[in-house]
């Protein structure tokens, strides 16, 4: 149990839990439930949150495998910086909308109209909405154990492409490519080498043969 | 090209059992009766039937919504089928304009069905005579041209049953899917003529979802009882092997009935949702509707039980009422459960961190308490039998003004609780499992002797053990625990010994925490050996290796490890000149981006090759090692010892390859080296490796089914 990087399945948990949170709204809001404008909220929550979590952090050992189309939203949360690389932030904003919801049914409350005094409500939430916000602390729960180890967010960089290097090896080009004479014709003193073949050697070629262009 | 047309041999291969093989390989024509075709055609007319039948019954009932749905279900489904046919014999160019009618009017799986009948017995009639292949390449020998077609017509007799068979196949996948939903169409329907009045709709959907629930949880606890598909599998080695192999996909099985359990949940609580809302309108409603009346006077009845609203009191919040009763607040925590069991069960976290998707895997046990006692409260409630004798919901719901009134032949309705039913449903699944975890522990206890342990280079230990009573086949795999690590980790590992020896061990890599901690107590010398408990074999022995002529092995990797048991279990056998070994040449490609975690396979490798040449049989096994993980300085070195009779990396006589084989190659090679026979081509490695295989397979085999057919078997290790 020793390597288990909590992070990772904490990012799972959030974003099952985002999930629930935007199916729970929508049911909500379109039974027009009572108090259905929480609904709302956690609609907007839901998003808020799976795109928080969709792109994967970096596995310390190991390679990980991306989520589909996680790139372009992996540039947005890098631009949030610490605030979404430390996971003690990150436990703490899970934990902000599953107790904000209680809150606000409970702040409003009393001013609904629909029913009267209640006497007997416990933390109320929205019953539509309980079951994410339930997964949700449970997600900021492994988060916040995350953090205590240590953990941290990094962004998956790709790989900068490695530009083949053109021309990087070719110094000169070849001294004496073919058509080339038979090797006694190749064998002449110095001085006249140099002289000669001077042409040859790191300029233009000069064919020892005469090439016609044979174009019908 | 004369050898197209010479007379065929007998093929000496044993048919293998399966269904295509039979077909391809042309062996003499025994064929079996096509059971499968005939009971395919009866299921499509009885749900034919019953469709028609249950749209007549929404007739009836002036039910036009549900009227149209199953209609219109049953004639997509119907017309796939037809189309289905159709474009698996291609023969609407051809005249037959019978075929083409019963088509239109949907009935095309009977006629198929007739045309295989009769195919099959004039087939069966002319059993024992070759005159049909002979004469037709007799024939057609002196036309040049038409040799592609001779090939063809060869086959043909004996390709229109497989095309037939091919037909029903796929006919059946869809009628399977397609034509069960009258059934279940029929299943809510009869919820919705009970359904509770206050609650329109709602009610029925959560209680078909709830069925649907129970049939998974059943369903989900059986394919993880391994000891018990041991069982199946041994107990029914007469069937064909194919269908044993479908029990090997029995964790496929298990997340299949997990997705569905997700998806019958989510329906279930959306629409628990929709009842509680309207239970609280019904129950704060004050304006003498059905549902208030129903609701409200109901609890002031004497008999204190026969109330409908689970919300007591126009102040109750549906809140309170979930988490006060008891199937509200089960519900909760299975659902919790449930998802915490998904999330950590996602093949990455499974397969980076699988302790948390073991240990949390385990909650299981809560979701199913959960499960059977979430009924118990009768929180859904069903109008009583003599309630129902005296007054129909039919004859009596529309006057609910006039119950109280005494000379009114309706009374008030009296309502009670119904029963949980979901324990009926997952009790025998859980003896079941509760027993093989017990078997589990049993077969853990039984004392395992480790006779020898091997450290490899690369940190890989080999263990070779005994067990008393312990049979093993070629490419099966144990589970091992090690208690002194963790007492509660199985992990599964590939047997990479030969049934024939008198030991089994497995090759163990340091691939993750319970691994390496493992490869240190081993290492220890000092330290008394650490007790290791084994529960197993399991899987599919991967016996077919041995029935082909010429065998094609494709390892890759880490898939490299059960080959190791099937070629010394090859060797073994052909040096008994065991008379069930039907190969004589193996083919082995081995694939990996080094060789340094498998260098103990090499020194098999090198035995073998060994061996082989005391016996003087140096054409028995090639092998090929392709390394893809290399670099210009390996193959610099290569280039350099190029003459050198062994391998430099390797040792052994095959020269190391680099980068990845040439399939194209590979395949027309071992074609052209045998023209005529069957090879088997088997694979451990990668989804994309398979895919390419397969094609090659296909792209290889000789129309002819007397030339050389590839067929390909994946095992998923």
């Amino acid at each position: 149990m020793g390597q288990i990087e909590w992070a990772m399945w904490a990012n799972e948990q959030a974003l099952a839990s985002g999930l629930i949170l935007i199916t729970g709204g929508i049911v909500a809001t379109a039974g027009q439930f009572t108090q259905w404008y929480l609904g709302t909220y956690s609609i907007a929550a839901g998003v808020l949150i799976c795109l928080l979590e969709y792109p994967r952090g970096k596995r310390s050992k190991g390679s990980t495998m991306e989520r589909c189309g996680q790139k372009y939203m992996t540039r947005v949360v890098k631009l949030f910086g610490p605030l979404t690389r430390n996971y003690y932030i990150r436990a703490f904003l899970h934990l902000g909308p599953g107790a904000v919801d209680p809150l606000l049914t409970a702040l409003l409350s009393p001013a609904s109209t629909l029913a009267p005094a209640r006497l007997s409500v416990p933390a109320g939430f929205l019953l539509a909405t309980i079951l994410g916000t339930a997964c949700l602390v449970i997600a900021s729960g492994i988060y916040l154990l995350a953090a205590i180890r240590g953990e941290q967010w990094t962004p998956i960089e790709p790989k900068p492409k490695e530009r083949p290097q053109v021309g990087g090896t070719i110094k000169q080009p070849p001294s004496n490519p073919p058509p080339r004479p038979p090797a006694e014709a190749r064998k002449k003193p110095g001085e006249e080498a140099a002289a000669a073949a001077g042409a040859p050697t790191g300029g233009p070629q000069e064919n020892p043969v005469p090439v016609t262009d044979e174009v019908v | 090209m004369d050898q197209v047309f010479e007379i065929p041999e007998e093929p000496n291969v044993d048919p293998v059992s399966s269904l295509e093989e039979d077909v391809i390989r042309g062996t003499n024509p025994r064929f079996t009766f096509p059971f499968g075709i005939l009971f395919s055609t009866f299921l499509y007319c009885g749900e034919a039937a019953s469709a028609l039948y249950m749209v007549r019954i929404y007739r009836k009932n002036s039910e036009t919504y549900w009227m149209t749905y199953t209609f219109s279900f049953f004639m997509f489904s119907s017309i796939m089928v037809q189309l289905t046919l159709i474009f698996v014999h291609r023969d609407l160019a051809k005249d037959k304009p019978l075929s083409l009618f019963m088509h239109l009017i949907l009935l095309g799986p009977v006629i198929r069905c007739l045309e295989a009948m009769i195919k099959y017995l004039t087939l069966w009639k002319k059993e024992g005579q070759e005159e049909p292949y002979v004469s037709l390449t007799r024939k057609k020998m002196l036309i040049d041209g038409e040799e592609v077609l001779i090939e063809w017509e060869v086959g043909h007799s004996i390709r229109t049953l497989a095309m037939h068979r091919n037909a029903y196949k796929r006919m059946s996948q869809i009628q399977a899917f397609l034509g069960s939903v009258p059934q279940l169409t029929y299943q809510l329907y009869v919820t919705l003529i009970s359904a509770e009045v206050p609650l329109g709709r709602a009610l029925a959907w959560a209680r078909a979802s709830a069925r649907c629930l129970n049939f998974n949880s059943m369903l989900i606890l059986l394919p993880v009882c391994r000891n018990l598909l041991s069982f199946l599998r041994g107990t029914c080695s007469f069937c064909r092997s194919t269908l044993r192999k479908q029990l090997d996909h029995n964790l496929t099985f298990h997340k299949l009935v997990a997705y569905m359990i997700c998806l019958h949940t989510a329906i279930h609580i959306i629409a628990h949702l929709f009842n509680f809302e309207r239970y609280s309108r019904g129950r704060r409603a004050t304006d003498g509707s059905l549902a208030s009346i129903l609701s409200n006077r109901s609890h002031q009845e004497k008999k204190g039980d026969s109330w409908l609203n689970p919300i007591q009191s126009p102040n109750m919040t549906v809140e309170y009422v979930t988490f006060t009763s008891i199937a509200g607040l089960t519900g909760v925590i299975i659902t919790i459960a449930l998802i915490l069991m998904v999330t950590s069960a996602i093949e990455f976290i499974r397969r980076s961190y699988f302790e948390v998707f073991w240990y949390t895997h385990h909650l299981f046990v809560i979701y199913f308490i959960g499960l059977a006692i979430h009924g118990i409260g009768g929180i859904v409630r069903g109008q009583t039998e003599e309630s129902m004798g005296e007054s129909h919901p039919d004859n009596c719901s529309e006057f609910f003004e006039k119950w109280d009134d005494p000379k009114f032949h309706c009374k008030r309705p009296q309502f009670e609780g119904l029963p949980a039913e979901s324990w009926k449903w997952i009790l025998a699944p859980s003896i079941l499992y509760l027993f093989e975890r017990i078997l589990r522990f049993y077969r853990s206890q039984q004392k395992v002797v480790i006779t020898k342990v091997v450290m490899h280079p690369s940190k890989v230990v080999e263990l070779q053990m005994n067990k008393c009573g312990f049979s093993m086949e070629v490419g099966q795999y144990i589970f091992v625990n090690c208690p002194s690590i963790s007492y509660l980790e199985w992990h599964p590992f590939t047997l990479t010994s030969a049934p024939e020896e008198d030991f089994f061990s497995i090759h163990i890599r340091a691939a993750g925490d319970w691994t390496e901690n493992l490869i240190r107590a081993f290492e220890q010398q000092d330290s008394p050996v650490p007790r290791i408990e084994v529960d197993g074999p399991f899987g599919t022995a991967s016996e077919d290796v041995f029935h082909y002529e010429v065998a094609v092995l494709v390892g890759a990797g880490i898939g490299v490890t059960p080959f190791a048991s099937i070629l010394k279990s090859i060797w073994y056998k052909f040096r008994h000149a065991d008379h069930n070994l039907k190969t004589q040449t193996i083919y082995f490609y081995w694939i990996c981006r080094e060789t340094g975690a498998f260098a103990w396979f090499n020194d098999l490798l090198a035995s073998l090759e060994q061996e082989m040449e005391e016996l003087g049989k140096v054409g028995f096994l090639n092998y090929r090692l392709f390394l893809t993980g290399w670099d210009s300085n390996i193959a610099g070195h290569a280039t350099l010892n190029f003459d050198k009779a062994t391998d430099i990396l390797t040792g052994l006589k095959q020269k190391t390859f680099f980068g990845r084989p040439m399939w194209d190659n590979e395949f027309s090679a071992v074609a052209a080296a045998h023209p005529k026979s069957a090879v088997g081509v088997f694979l451990c490695g990668p989804q994309t490796l398979a895919k390419s295989l397969s094609k090659c397979c296909q792209r290889y085999s000789s129309l002819d089914p007397r030339k050389v057919q590839f067929h390909f078997n994946k095992e998923n290790f």
